[in-house]
């Protein structure tokens, strides 16, 4: 039966379309937690530090004084304009700490992303061909170690010994003080701005400064890559166009390059969508190991300053990216594998 | 009895390394229950009790030094395990308390039940779990103070949504099973049904999760404790704030006070995640390897000999 239910614009259309209760529900659940448990989140802040008609008049401003529903609503409406409120310790819109940091942050998590996947193919492949060998039981090894072990255990490691005891690279921070003066920022990612403007010196900088956060957080989550090529290329090998191969005489190399490894890295694409959520709360914890000054420090900072509609804006918005990427990472394997469609 | 003969039958039909892996899994798992169950015996000193060294290299009467904080560091990991495993249970327990009851009934009932609950679970999982734990942990906090239970449920939310879907889905097969249908038809109530014929269907996967999300939940509980939200330190030993007052110490190269903790939490979580892998390895039939015996097929005679034999 030949349908238009399997096109790609409709399934593109489908999975758009879901994206609005799962948004509604995530936007409802952190509005509920932040917002409505604590009571007034501006008394939950700063109460005890300010008098009566000072909280009154900042409950007022940030309109907390309004009925929930009204406050609910409100809290929609902005979202959908990418307005993500306001500090309550210092007045500052979400948006731009999101347009000061985002871009240490994006830099950090793109890095350690090539990190994982390079770290992953390669060790998932060989693990994956030589089962149960030496060489297995090591990447595996690895593979649940680096999982296991706390990104920002790793991060003080990482730290102690190349940047403490061998003093190689830098130990904190996203660049040394020159470099931010040399380079103007314009799209306030500092390489892309470094690199365009040709600051050798500050690029070089920046490169060796990126090194250890985009390393820790790339180990960090290069263990789930291994795991799952592993597991892909056992299945693969099992499979009968492999057997059908050896059967017309392919040679093994051969074999292992075009049916099985191939095979085996299609779906590391799927998951993409869900290490993107992993990405994000390890970039979290690398900025604040590493003094990184992206929007996880300062989500951190916030928390330690309990400041409410912070934490609420900051939340909101990474909510807003994980289920955008997940979208656009949905589609581009709709686009790959047809099978998907269906 | 027989929950324990499920539990670990598993273990018998392990072979070389799947079992390798499970035994050192558990020995390790043993270990930090042990330091958990005997702290006050085996930790010199209590968790917030100031020695008369601060900042002590190991040795000399402190076996992993001391820290800025006046505390011996290795009682703190002793300790610290105490802290760990009371937050995991806690944590696991809530969470299988809430998911699998809502899994088996979003399973069986159906209709628009189930699908708001899939909608809602769906969302939930989707959002990264350690921001899911940040936010309820940031809320209990002021709630219910920092101490023990307002983490473990923390973490217990994050596991709900996982619980949930793998009950319902194992739920949604087995409904249809001739068992069940002949239970159906012979008048036993939604309620036996659920109980008796789909709930120990259900819970065979629980194992493996349940210890895989308690690896898991070490590690969240400690990056909880990194970013200042985890439990109060005068209320407990916790590894993941010990790593955060390390964080100044690296650059000094005071080593010990850092290594220790987080070693600590490498081990139990490794522990965990060899005995749930290795639980996994031999439940889950694609990954399976069983103990086969060689089976040698007599030689083949070529053509031209079994010709000539007639």
């Amino acid at each position: 039966m030949v349908s238009r239910a399997g096109s790609l614009p409709r399934y593109m259309l489908q999975r758009l379309l879901l994206v609005i209760p799962m948004l509604f529900i995530l936007l409802t659940l952190v509005f509920l937690i932040m917002r409505v448990a604590p009571g007034d989140p501006v008394s939950a802040t700063v109460g005890g530090q300010l008098r009566e008609e000072e909280l009154e008049r900042r409950r007022a401003a940030l309109g907390f004084d309004r009925p929930l529903i009204v406050q609910y609503l409100d809290y929609l409406g902005d979202v959908a304009r990418l307005d993500f409120g306001t500090t309550i310790t210092d007045d500052q819109p979400i948006m731009n700490i999101v347009k000061e940091n985002g871009g240490a942050t994006l830099t950090l998590t793109v890095a350690a992303f090539a990190v994982a996947l390079f770290l992953g193919v390669v060790f998932g492949l060989i693990a994956g061909r030589f089962r149960d060998s030496a060489g297995d039981v090591v990447i595996r090894l690895l593979g649940i170690a680096t999982y296991a072990a706390p990104v920002f255990y790793t991060g003080i490691l990482v730290k102690m010994l190349f940047a403490g005891n061998l003093g190689w690279l830098p130990p904190n921070r996203a660049t040394s003080g020159f470099t931010e003066s040399d380079v103007d920022e314009h799209t306030h990612i500092l390489l892309v701005d470094a690199l365009w403007q040709g600051e050798t010196e500050a690029v070089v900088d920046i490169l060796e400064h990126l090194v250890l956060p985009a390393a820790t957080l790339g180990i960090f989550i290069c263990g789930i890559f291994v795991r799952l090529i592993r597991v892909n290329v056992l299945q693969t090998l099992q499979a009968d166009y492999v057997e059908a191969a050896r059967a017309r005489g392919v040679r093994e190399s051969k074999v292992m390059r075009s049916h099985a490894f191939r095979n085996a890295l299609v779906p590391v694409v799927t998951i993409i969508g869900l290490q993107v959520a992993l990405l994000l709360s390890g970039a979290v914890l690398t900025e604040r190991t590493f003094e990184w000054p992206g929007i996880g420090s300062e989500l951190v900072r916030y928390i330690t300053l309990r400041d409410y509609t912070a934490v609420q804006g900051i939340i909101t918005m990474f909510a807003v990216v994980v289920v955008v990427i997940s979208i656009l990472v949905d589609i581009v394997i709709a686009i790959i594998d047809p099978r998907v469609r269906y | 009895m027989g929950v324990f003969r499920v539990l670990f039958k598993p273990f018998g039909q392990t072979t070389g390394l799947a079992r390798w892996l499970l035994i050192s899994g558990l020995l390790l798992t043993a270990m930090f229950v042990t330091f958990a169950l005997f702290a006050p015996w085996i930790a010199p000193y209590g968790f917030a009790e100031e020695v008369p060294k601060k900042v002590a290299p190991p040795g000399d009467g402190f076996l992993m030094g001391t820290n800025d904080l006046w505390y011996d560091v290795w009682s703190r990991v002793v300790w610290g395990s105490r802290t760990a495993i009371e937050v995991v249970i806690l944590a696991v327990i809530l969470g299988l308390l809430v998911g699998v009851p809502m899994g088996l009934v979003s399973g069986y009932v159906g209709g628009w039940l189930d699908r708001i609950l899939v909608l809602i679970m769906d969302a939930l999982f989707a959002f990264p779990p350690l921001l899911l734990a940040i936010v309820f942990a940031f809320l209990f906090r002021d709630l219910i103070g920092g101490g023990v239970m307002a983490v473990a449920l923390a973490l217990a939310v994050i596991y709900v949504p996982q619980y949930f879907r793998v009950v319902r889905n194992t739920t949604l097969s087995a409904r249809e099973a001739t068992y069940v249908e002949a239970a159906r038809a012979i008048g036993a109530p939604g309620h036996t049904i659920m109980g008796r014929y789909l709930f120990s269907n259900v819970i065979q996967s629980v194992p493996v999760i349940g210890t895989l999300n308690a690896a898991d939940a070490i590690g969240t509980l400690a990056a909880l404790g990194f970013i200042g939200l985890g439990i109060q330190p005068t209320d407990a030993a916790e590894w993941g704030f010990d790593l955060q007052r390390a964080l100044d110490d690296t650059e000094a190269g005071l080593w010990w006070t850092g290594v220790f903790p987080g070693l600590a939490i490498v081990l139990l979580v490794t522990g965990l995640t060899l005995v749930g892998e290795g639980l996994n390895e031999t439940i889950n039939p694609t990954l399976r390897k069983r103990r086969l015996r060689r089976f040698a097929l007599p030689p083949r005679r070529p053509a031209v000999e079994e010709e000539a034999a007639r």
